[in-house]
């Protein structure tokens, strides 16, 4: 039992990063009073990310200032059941935000609306190919709303960021330079396309001329003077490179400190309190109805925080884990396949080849932005037949530059020294010289991949560690040995005088150790009735009503975007079902 | 700018020399600092007065003479010595860093595959402690000296052999202290000066990166150009 209780809220959001602050804004004008508890600390643009202290490699980019403290929180891991999970003791793999604005801070800021196609994937894959076509061991599904219900919210997402790009299709309309794929939007993006590197435009040659449709990455990176629905101001991006891992000094890239907070701070009915950490979301004597948070403060005091509405935005992971923590929905067998907690975890499929030139060719990987890249949609999706190729999903493929850290962004050719003055000469000669191509790929959910809670490690608190039971799955395998393939034939035609090949054979298995992405998704997934989904199509908890769980947990599958478009507009969605549905009528908004 | 480079290299290398010439006398005098008599040197990197706080004497050897070996200075330029990356390595052994208050270090420790990632018990801090006396040992008792004393061939075949997982001792696996070492020499060499390593920006200056300038916009129009600007450090230091 908690010693101290608080005056009660009428909403408590649990997590203060993107969805946390766009939920809060969101209803700030409804009169109700909202408190938001973040673990972290406190920080904004000035001081936190200031020039020149911003521009400090080892401290962000390689210790990690900005993330999650592994010490004190992390997750054990292990390839399958029968495994003993081991604890993610040094994070690599995938690095989860902390503090105030949580990874929407040190995000890249690559930002997309879903296919039409990732929306319905099941359905669609069935039609086309046929039910046997995909995999039984494969629980892929239909998220339970359409594109165009969801239409205005990406929209209002990308205003919110001040995204730039170049639409590729207005109402139907295909419009030259942008991603003849993208579904139909309504608006360009507000701010223009942003500058491209030189590898991107070698890239786009070489994939125009194989007939393929290379387009400017669309990025929450303002690229012009602007001023967003809320009235905030974004400055022009100056591709000083520190964008990934980093906060921006410039007020350029979308985070929730240059697009939601400083209007959200001018309500009164909105209060914040940070390294406030929610260790479980309380619920009465029913089960059904949630009756607040306990959270332990800077002081480790336990306190309990009565609310009416419990929203639940601390990042995918976190989110799954508060949900078994507090025993809300029925946790996920996978022997059985019963239950739906910590069901359908996914991850994201990645592969990149190192194109080295000799020095005539010049790259300056320092003057970009987390997201400066040219994409190909072509093997993305259903936008290709997969009728003869035997797996379900597919990749972009891409030239991305995020910056040339020259610790953790250096590239030698494979046969060169690690060390010695073999090493020095061969970073000498290759630093400027060398550009990426890459792929991201989707990666679908399967019976054997989930998460549930660690019989053995234990945070900082004396909690359980979130348990993650994954690997990589032939399906997955296929896709991106196919994609290899295309990637390599683009990166031929660019001609490098060496290139080197970084894709996964047939036998891979997850690894920790490289950063690959922070996209992992699933867990608390969304879908049309409490048997297959932990939460509705407005992110609303399908046995505790009064709980609404945002974030990439609620995705049935990967897709090969990142996660942040669909993560930010459907956290819009559920935040206008709350103001114009909830809020008159508490209760279920879909009837199960 | 390449003049002044080319004259700075040889008399860090002499410096550098001298450095680790005379450390064998400071350390075998039972002096807990490694004390130098030189005059003030030239060099911004390690200087004579520097006294580490967390390696001792031994210690202290060790690491100038494994990243001379792992970064040396040649015609490339200064190594990782006279940019001070051993000065970087103790300074993070005081940081949250060196005590392991980053990772996730608590019990139950088992061996995992690979793939899973670290699932050692030591810390940074322990890591060299432990490594560094197991590879003295090693050295004493093959060649009969500690590995500093070593010629640089037998240096670095040491060396080639922690790298390839060859070399091993009972409480702590070679590679596990050699990819530390080569980790925290990289960083040190590559990191803004503010660290107490790459003190001339000269490896930034080698491969064209310029640091903290954080500004682009103009240069984003001249694709395939060189950047005209020299690196500049966080705190303002430049390389000419
Ligand atoms: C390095 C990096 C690069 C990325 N690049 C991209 C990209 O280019 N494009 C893209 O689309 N996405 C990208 N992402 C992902 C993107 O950052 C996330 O999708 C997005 O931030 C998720 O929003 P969220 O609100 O779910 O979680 P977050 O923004 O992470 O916010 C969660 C907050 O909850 C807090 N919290 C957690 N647990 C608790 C608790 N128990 N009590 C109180 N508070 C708690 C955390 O401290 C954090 O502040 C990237 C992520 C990282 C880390
Ligand atoms: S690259 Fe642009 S958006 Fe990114 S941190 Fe720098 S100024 Fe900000």
């Amino acid at each position: 039992m908690a010693a101290i209780k608080k005056d009660p809220v009428d909403m408590v959001i649990v997590g203060f990063g993107w969805t946390g602050s766009l939920m809060a804004m969101e209803l700030a004008n409804s009169g109700l009073r909202i408190l938001a508890l973040e673990r972290g600390e406190q920080r904004d643009t000035y001081p936190d990310f200031a020039y020149p202290r911003n521009t400090d490699e080892l401290t962000y980019g390689i210790r990690l200032k900005l993330f999650q403290n592994a010490s004190r929180e992390t997750v054990t891991v292990r390839h399958a059941t029968a495994d003993t999970a081991m604890p993610y003791r040094r994070f690599g793999s995938f690095l989860p935000g902390d503090g105030v604005g949580g990874a929407g801070v040190h995000w890249n800021g690559m930002l997309w609306r879903p296919l039409e196609a990732d929306l319905k994937m099941r359905s669609t894959v069935t039609e086309r190919y046929g039910k046997s076509f995909i995999p039984p061991d494969m629980t892929v599904q239909d998220y339970p709303f359409t594109y165009a219900e969801m239409e205005p919210y990406f929209d209002k997402f990308e205003k919110i960021c001040g995204a730039s790009g170049n639409a590729g299709n207005i109402n139907g309309e295909k419009i030259e330079g942008g991603n003849p794929f993208e579904a139909p939007r309504k608006n360009a993006y507000p701010t223009k396309a942003q500058k491209r590197q030189y590898g991107g435009d070698l890239f786009a040659q070489a994939a125009q001329g194989l007939g393929y449709h290379p387009f400017t990455l669309p990025a929450a990176i303002c690229t012009e003077s602007y001023s967003n629905p809320y009235g905030v101001q974004l400055g022009v991006c100056n591709y000083c490179g520190f964008c990934e891992r980093f906060g921006c000094f410039n007020y350029s890239k979308a985070s929730p400190q240059t697009t939601v907070l400083p209007a959200l701070y001018q309500h009164k009915n909105f209060e914040l309190r940070t390294q406030a950490q929610v260790i479980r979301v309380n619920t009465d004597s029913t089960g059904k109805k949630a009756t607040g948070v306990t959270y332990i403060d800077a002081q480790g005091q336990e306190i309990e925080q009565p609310a009416s509405i419990v929203v639940l935005s601390t990042f995918q992971l976190n989110n799954v884990r508060l949900l078994l923590l507090s025993k809300i929905g029925k946790p996920y067998d996978p022997l059985t396949g019963e239950g739906v907690v910590g069901k359908n975890y996914a991850y994201q499929m990645n592969g990149g080849i190192k194109l080295f030139f000799n020095k005539q060719k010049i790259f300056n990987p320092f003057a970009a932005t987390g997201a400066t890249g040219v994409f190909m949609d072509d093997f993305n999706s259903e936008n290709f037949d997969h009728g003869s190729l035997g797996f379900v999903g597919g990749a972009t493929i891409s030239a991305t530059t995020t910056g040339g850290r020259p610790i953790q962004q250096m590239s030698t050719p494979s046969s060169a020294p690690r060390w010695g003055s073999g090493w020095k000469s061969a970073i000498k000669d290759n630093y400027l010289h060398n550009m990426g191509v890459g792929s991201s790929g989707s990666v679908m959910p399967y019976k054997q991949c989930y998460l549930d809670l660690d019989p053995t490690y234990r945070d900082v608190h004396g909690q359980p560690l979130l348990r993650m039971t994954f690997d990589w799955q032939q399906n997955e395998l296929k896709m991106t040995n196919f994609i290899k393939e295309k990637a390599e034939g683009i990166v031929k035609a660019m001609a490098p005088d060496h290139y080197d090949v970084g894709f996964m054979g047939m036998n891979a298995h997850y690894d920790v150790r490289p950063y690959q992405s922070t996209h992992t998704t699933g867990g608390a997934i969304m879908g049309d009735n409490p048997k297959n989904s932990v939460v509705n199509k407005y992110l609303q908890s399908w046995d505790v009503p009064n709980v609404f769980v945002l974030g990439a947990c609620c995705f049935p599958q990967n897709l090969a975007y990142n996660p942040t478009g669909i993560v930010g507009a459907t956290a819009l969605f559920a935040a206008n079902a709350i103001r114009t549905q909830y809020l008159g009528n508490p209760g279920p908004l879909v009837q199960a | 700018m390449e003049k002044k480079i080319e004259t700075q290299v040889p008399s860090r290398r002499r410096f550098l020399q001298k450095t680790l010439s005379l450390i064998p006398l400071a350390a075998a005098g039972g002096s807990s600092i490694v004390a130098l008599s030189a005059p003030a040197a030239e060099s911004q990197g390690v200087s004579d007065h520097y006294v580490p706080t967390y390696f001792n004497n031994d210690e202290w050897r060790f690491i100038l003479a494994a990243c001379d070996r792992l970064i040396p200075s040649d015609s490339n330029g200064p190594g990782a010595v006279s940019e001070g990356v051993p000065v970087f390595i103790d300074k993070q052994m005081e940081l949250p860093y060196g005590f392991g208050h980053l990772w996730y270090m608590h019990p139950p420790f088992a061996s995992a595959i690979p793939e899973l990632g670290y699932q050692s018990s030591l810390v940074p801090r322990e890591t060299y402690r432990q490594g560094i006396k197991a590879i003295n040992q090693h050295c004493q008792q093959q060649f009969q000296q500690p590995f500093a004393s070593l010629g640089h061939e037998q240096q670095d075949a040491i060396l080639h052999d922690l790298d390839a997982g060859k070399l091993t001792f009972d409480n702590v696996p070679g590679k596990l202290l050699f990819e530390q070492l080569l980790e925290n020499t990289k960083e040190g060499y590559l990191a803004d000066p503010l660290h107490g390593g790459n003190q001339t920006l000269a490896s930034w200056k080698m491969i064209g990166f310029p640091g903290a300038r954080a500004d682009y916009q103009d240069q984003m129009n001249l694709p395939n150009q060189p950047y005209p600007l020299g690196p500049v450090s966080i705190s303002g230091k430049r390389s000419v």
